[in-house]
């Protein structure tokens, strides 16, 4: 009696294959400090997801949340894009800048609300700012690094931030405006593209 | 932020050279170890002194 023999398909050789070809990375020129290219190198080698957070608050204590996940995303080799949209783009205003916008009513929106990292209000326990003052405090007693701190230390760490086209037209934002290293301005299919490639989304 | 300032030092460092971390902050020796697993660097020693929580960490 004779056996026919055919060929195989083997999973487990193949998927040995597949990391011995990935066993080449290690031998990889030695990776840039900062930006994008370093975290998709760090992809390749250990197939990690991408983050996106898209900051949809300007409310201190959800820009600290986002600030703080995103610049340990950034510290974990993670790509990182931080989409900034509707009271969270008034976040990523200079905190130089007063009074923004084109028209009254723009101008009476940045008016009622001041723009910038350094002046985010509570959403409660606000108190006419003593709630945030208090916040402060706490946070420099205690060794918590403050929202504008972690957002230096973000960017530095290669994070991205889109702002939202739409909500910088709506607001009459410009892009001097902003602060220094934003990324160029987009709409919500990039961030649904993003999605569905290879981002977990997180919504703050 | 520990983790934030242990992937700054780290990024100074040649591949197999270490860092000691010195945090304040009990969440350090979860983070720490979080962090090292995400991107392989290696957690050579792990210590409390009263409170302060120190660790060593190579480069891969």
């Amino acid at each position: 009696m004779t056996v026919a023999t055919r060929p195989t398909f083997d999973p487990l050789a193949e998927a040995i294959g597949a990391l011995e070809g990935l066993s080449d990375l290690a031998d990889l020129p030695e990776l840039p400090l900062a930006g994008p290219e370093r975290a998709s190198a760090v992809d390749d080698a250990k197939k990690l997801k991408d983050i996106l957070i898209i900051d949809y608050s300007g409310d201190l204590e959800k820009v600290w949340a986002a600030l703080i996940l995103a610049s340990t995303s950034g510290a974990m080799g993670v790509r990182t894009r931080v989409f900034v949209t509707f009271w969270g783009l008034q976040v990523f205003v200079k905190d130089s800048v007063r009074i923004t916008g084109q028209n009254w009513m723009q101008k009476m929106l940045s008016a009622m609300q001041r723009p910038g990292v350094s002046h985010r209000k509570l959403s409660k326990m606000n108190f006419l700012g003593m709630g945030p003052w208090m916040m402060g405090r706490l946070a420099k007693q205690y060794g918590v690094a403050s929202p504008r701190e972690l957002l230096e230390a973000a960017q530095a760490l290669g994070v991205e931030f889109i702002p939202c086209q739409m909500t910088m037209d709506m607001f009459g934002l410009k892009a001097s405006d902003m602060i220094e290293g934003m990324g160029e301005p987009a709409g919500a299919a990039t961030v649904i593209g993003l999605m569905t490639e290879n981002s977990i989304p997180l919504f703050i | 932020m520990p983790i934030v300032k242990t992937a700054q030092a780290v990024r100074t460092l040649a591949s197999g050279a270490a860092v000691e971390l010195l945090a304040t902050d009990p969440g350090s020796t979860k983070d720490v170890a979080a962090w090292c697993r995400v991107t392989g660097h290696e957690l050579l020693e792990q210590s409390v002194e009263g409170t302060v929580f120190r660790f060593v960490i190579r480069r891969k």
